[in-house]
């Protein structure tokens, strides 16, 4: 994808949408396009979060590792699905390992670079922010559902 | 009293007589769910619409109800069967040439053809597919009938998907199905999403206009994947939900299954999502 496919691309995504179209271009400047094979991390648990991604083919699981158990895959995002929030808030660390499970491209957007115009243009920040938000309330609740084990028992 | 939006198939003619059924075959689905191929000992056929359940029992044994797992259009009879207790065990155990009581049909049924000409979207976690099984096999039945025919299934850990050998059929567009399976828990061995079912909806192909979704799972599943669906822009009465209360008579007469004002053997199990979303959060009931 090159770099006016990229603004394309952000332009369609659900997080970025309605956004006016300059913000985008500016949003795709910060951006470039990632591939990694299957087994490979695109992230590590503790290491800055330096990017922030959207999935645009194949999967990256979110794993933690415990040296007793071993990896555990405890969310995942697939095409089109962002990761994650570290980018934009402190300590801008990431939590978890965020390894492909599949061929996985990505739209890697540099995490200053954003900050950077989101600062420059708090409107702008206060969008972005309010999206990031959205998305953590959703996985929030999705992971408290989960937490109930429900199919445990019917 | 029938809920709006849901018929009700023709009763069960002797419902308080229980009918024997010869055990053909046994498939176990997961370490604790088995489904069992049945036949009636007196050759007549038990007619049934898809999302109806039987009280399945032992001779000499107690009842339980469970939905009928295979087509309502071909033939033979399977019913999924949860080890969850004293009579689910024992019907969980039997052996092929072992003689169950049945007594049933019961119930509304999912009534698919009502979404003909749109979208059937079918959401399911864990065992839930059991039941959805049924109406999916009938849409197949009549495929043409029908745009998209969407699966979404969550189920708690890749192991302990039910009809794995459906899903995987399925999964390689077989009968023209789009299916897409989440589960909460994972190793490295499963590469799909892990994930609440109800991360699959967003991302999911159909018009949700035109859109008939069924669900069936735990009742918190169905509260999140009904909220989850009316936020896509699915009209609340046009979701179908199968509601599990203790049923014993079969035929709303002893009250176990009472909820409020319905008798799930009877009324139910399929609802309309808008006829029972508020009771759904009612405590006690």
């Amino acid at each position: 994808m090159k770099m006016r496919s990229i603004a394309e691309y952000l332009s369609c995504h659900p997080f970025f949408a309605d956004l006016d179209a300059a913000a985008v271009g500016e949003l795709a400047g910060c951006a470039v396009n990632e591939h990694i094979r299957a087994g490979e991390y695109l992230f590590r648990e503790g290491r800055p979060a330096e990017h922030f991604y959207i999935v645009t083919r194949g999967r990256i699981a979110l794993e933690l590792f415990s040296p007793a158990t071993g990896p555990h895959v405890l969310d995942s995002a697939g095409e089109g699905e962002i990761l994650d929030w570290p980018w934009l808030i402190p300590p801008h660390r990431w939590f978890f390992d965020g390894r492909a499970v599949e061929p996985t491209s990505v739209v890697s957007l540099d995490a200053a670079c954003l900050r950077g115009k989101c600062e420059a243009d708090p409107r702008l920040g206060y969008e972005l922010a309010m999206r990031a938000a959205q998305t953590m309330s959703e996985r929030l609740q999705a992971t408290r559902a989960r937490l109930l084990d429900m199919y445990a028992t019917p | 009293m029938t809920a709006p939006g849901v018929a009700r198939p023709p009763a069960a003619r002797l419902p308080l007589v229980p009918r024997p059924f010869r055990v053909l075959a046994t498939r176990p689905e997961t370490a604790d769910t088995t489904t069992l191929t049945i036949e009636p000992a007196d050759g007549i056929p038990l007619s049934f619409a898809a999302g109806q359940f039987t009280m399945l029992g032992t001779f000499g044994g107690a009842e339980a109800p469970i939905s009928v797992t295979s087509s309502p259009v071909a033939r033979p009879l399977q019913q999924t069967i949860r080890d969850m207790g004293g009579v689910t065990h024992d019907l969980t155990t039997v052996a092929p040439g072992d003689v169950l009581t049945v007594r049933g049909p019961f119930g509304t049924g999912w009534n698919i053809t009502d979404g003909a000409g749109g979208d059937l979207v079918f959401v399911a976690g864990g065992i839930g597919l059991a039941p959805l099984r049924s109406a999916l096999l009938e849409a197949l039945a009549n495929r043409a009938a029908y745009r998209r025919v969407v699966l979404l299934y969550g189920a708690r850990t890749p192991g302990e998907q039910v009809f794995r050998d459906d899903l995987a059929r399925w999964a390689q567009g077989d009968g023209g199905i789009e299916l897409d399976v989440t589960v909460d828990r994972a190793d490295r061995g499963w590469t799909g999403p892990v994930g609440l079912v109800t991360n699959l909806i967003p991302r999911a192909r159909f018009d949700p206009a035109n859109a008939l979704a069924l669900v069936c799972g735990p009742e918190v599943m169905m509260r999140f994947v009904a909220a989850a669906l009316i936020d896509a822009g699915v009209p609340a009465g046009r979701i179908r939900i199968s509601l599990e209360r203790n049923m014993k008579c079969g035929i709303g007469l002893c009250g176990h299954c009472q909820l409020r004002e319905l008798f799930i053997c009877t009324d139910g199990p399929v609802l309309p999502y808008n006829r029972v979303a508020d009771l759904m959060t009612v405590r006690e009931l």
